[in-house]
């Protein structure tokens, strides 16, 4: 039976982790390498290193600090960050990533799901979602979340998207819900059993991490895996008593 | 001097990170792009990720369907690499490199049951094999696919996503392993440590 998977997020900016507050004042947390390392010795399933400098710059993640990563580590590594181009995925997947990700240019030009998916398969393209729920109560995307100064809301319906997004070739789908992103009282619940029930792939849980409870509902709602950042950097949420936890809860998770 | 490992570039994404994983082990471990690149290898391993039309349109142009039938050495095909050991794929209902009898088939969906199979999942090795050694009955590998192949004669190993398949076949020195040993930290590097003390026949 397959396992409920852990997935430490890095936000990284030429080969350093940093954790900014609120997209600014970004502090150097250390190299990419060690910390990664250090989250896959702490027992986490997977590592998404999130190129935050990229898609600004107009460029995509750097091969070479990916390669680096990808090279040490012995657990799935996918890479997002301004990733455009069936070409720049290539360069990532050879460097040695695994899967890569992609938001905002999916969502400007929908083919590039097809496109990566046909190059690679579909197990190697992950589509990350931003979602809010707006005045209306309805949850619509946001594109450019990674730039507070650029983020534009979409009059696209977020379980519209995701139904497309599948449709299109998508592998993965992480569902990020901006409204509870950084709170630390739990994953959208209600957004993710509505993504849910129409996303027939992996779906990933993602935003508002903060203690072993907010892990045990996101997978009851039945999330395949849920994504944490600041609380694992931070030190307030340990990987290995998070999956003690969900263990004696009596969800299945790989224990090291 | 540690042997030499060649991996076949078969056009999928996933050879760097093979090659990463050998070279951590110690081994001598290197890209063939054609058939010439298998020379004076002491192990082959076909990793894979992709389609398999694709993926056979690329080993017959590069000579290495025929090639890998006559190797004569350890050959480990990874995913998609292990289902193209097999006679047939219903991926593209394609010819594949039939060292092992069998055909391939798309996972079948089930209710909660999500396709592509992806993360850790439980092996279970059925009767003992060297690929194995020193890996615990029930340990959990990482795993990527849509196809897999069903438990025939040549199964040394099953996990179950839905449906109980393949994951891990063997005949002679011939191995192939669904999951992505690369990626399954210890236990994945035991098994690829493993392959490397096959002996060469």
């Amino acid at each position: 039976m397959l396992s409920r998977r852990i997935i430490a997020c890095l936000d990284v900016r030429d080969g350093r982790v940093v954790k900014g507050v609120r997209f600014e004042g970004h502090r150097d947390m250390g190299d990419v390498v060690e910390l990664a390392r250090r989250h896959r010795d702490a027992g986490a399933d997977e590592i998404v290193l999130y190129d935050i400098a990229a898609s600004p710059r107009g460029t995509c993640a750097d091969p070479a600090w990916v390669g680096r990563v990808a090279r040490d580590l012995d657990i799935p590594v996918c890479v997002a960050g301004g990733i455009r181009t069936v070409a720049q995925a290539r360069s990532l997947l050879n460097a040695g990533a695994d899967k890569v990700s992609i938001n905002t240019p999916a969502l400007e030009r929908p083919d590039l799901i097809a496109e990566l998916a046909d190059a690679f398969g579909r197990q190697c393209v992950v589509v990350g979602v931003d979602s809010r729920r707006d005045g209306d109560g309805e949850w619509r995307v946001r594109s450019h979340s990674g730039d507070a100064s650029r983020m534009r809301a979409l009059p696209r319906r977020t379980l519209d998207w995701i139904a497309e997004a599948q449709e299109r070739g998508a592998g993965e789908v992480v569902l990020n819900c901006m409204d509870s992103d950084g709170t630390r009282d739990g994953f959208d619940l209600g957004q993710l059993a509505a993504a849910r029930a129409v996303c027939a792939v992996p779906l990933v849980a993602s935003g508002g991490a903060g203690r072993a409870a907010h892990f045990e509902a996101a997978f009851r709602v039945d999330a395949d895996a849920a994504l944490a950042a600041g609380a694992l950097h931070d030190g307030s949420l340990e990987i290995g008593a998070l999956k003690r936890a969900l263990d004696g809860a009596g969800i299945r998770v790989r224990l090291t | 001097m540690a042997p030499a490992v060649a991996i076949v570039d078969a056009g999928g994404a996933n050879f760097a990170s093979v090659r990463c994983a050998f070279e951590r082990l110690g081994a001598r471990a290197a890209i063939a792009s054609d058939a010439d690149g298998l020379r004076g290898a002491d192990r082959i391993v076909l990793p894979g990720v992709g389609a398999a039309g694709p993926a056979m349109a690329l080993l017959r142009d590069r000579g290495f369907d025929q090639a890998l039938r006559s190797a004569g050495v350890p050959l480990l095909g990874i995913c998609l690499g292990m289902q193209l050991l097999f006679a047939t794929s219903a991926e593209g209902d394609v010819a594949t490199l039939g060292l092992l009898p069998g055909r391939v088939e798309a996972l079948p969906p089930a209710p909660g049951v999500r396709v592509p199979h992806m993360g850790w999942n439980a092996v279970a090795t059925v009767g003992s094999t060297p690929l194995f050694d020193g890996i615990p009955p029930g340990t959990q590998m990482y795993f990527v696919h849509g196809y897999a192949a069903p438990q025939g004669v040549d199964c040394i190993a099953v996990a179950t996503h839905g449906a109980t398949f393949a994951a891990a076949v063997q005949r002679g020195t011939t191995f192939g392993v669904q999951f992505h040993p690369e990626r399954s930290a210890g236990p994945g590097a035991r098994l690829l440590d493993n392959f490397l003390r096959v002996p060469v026949p």
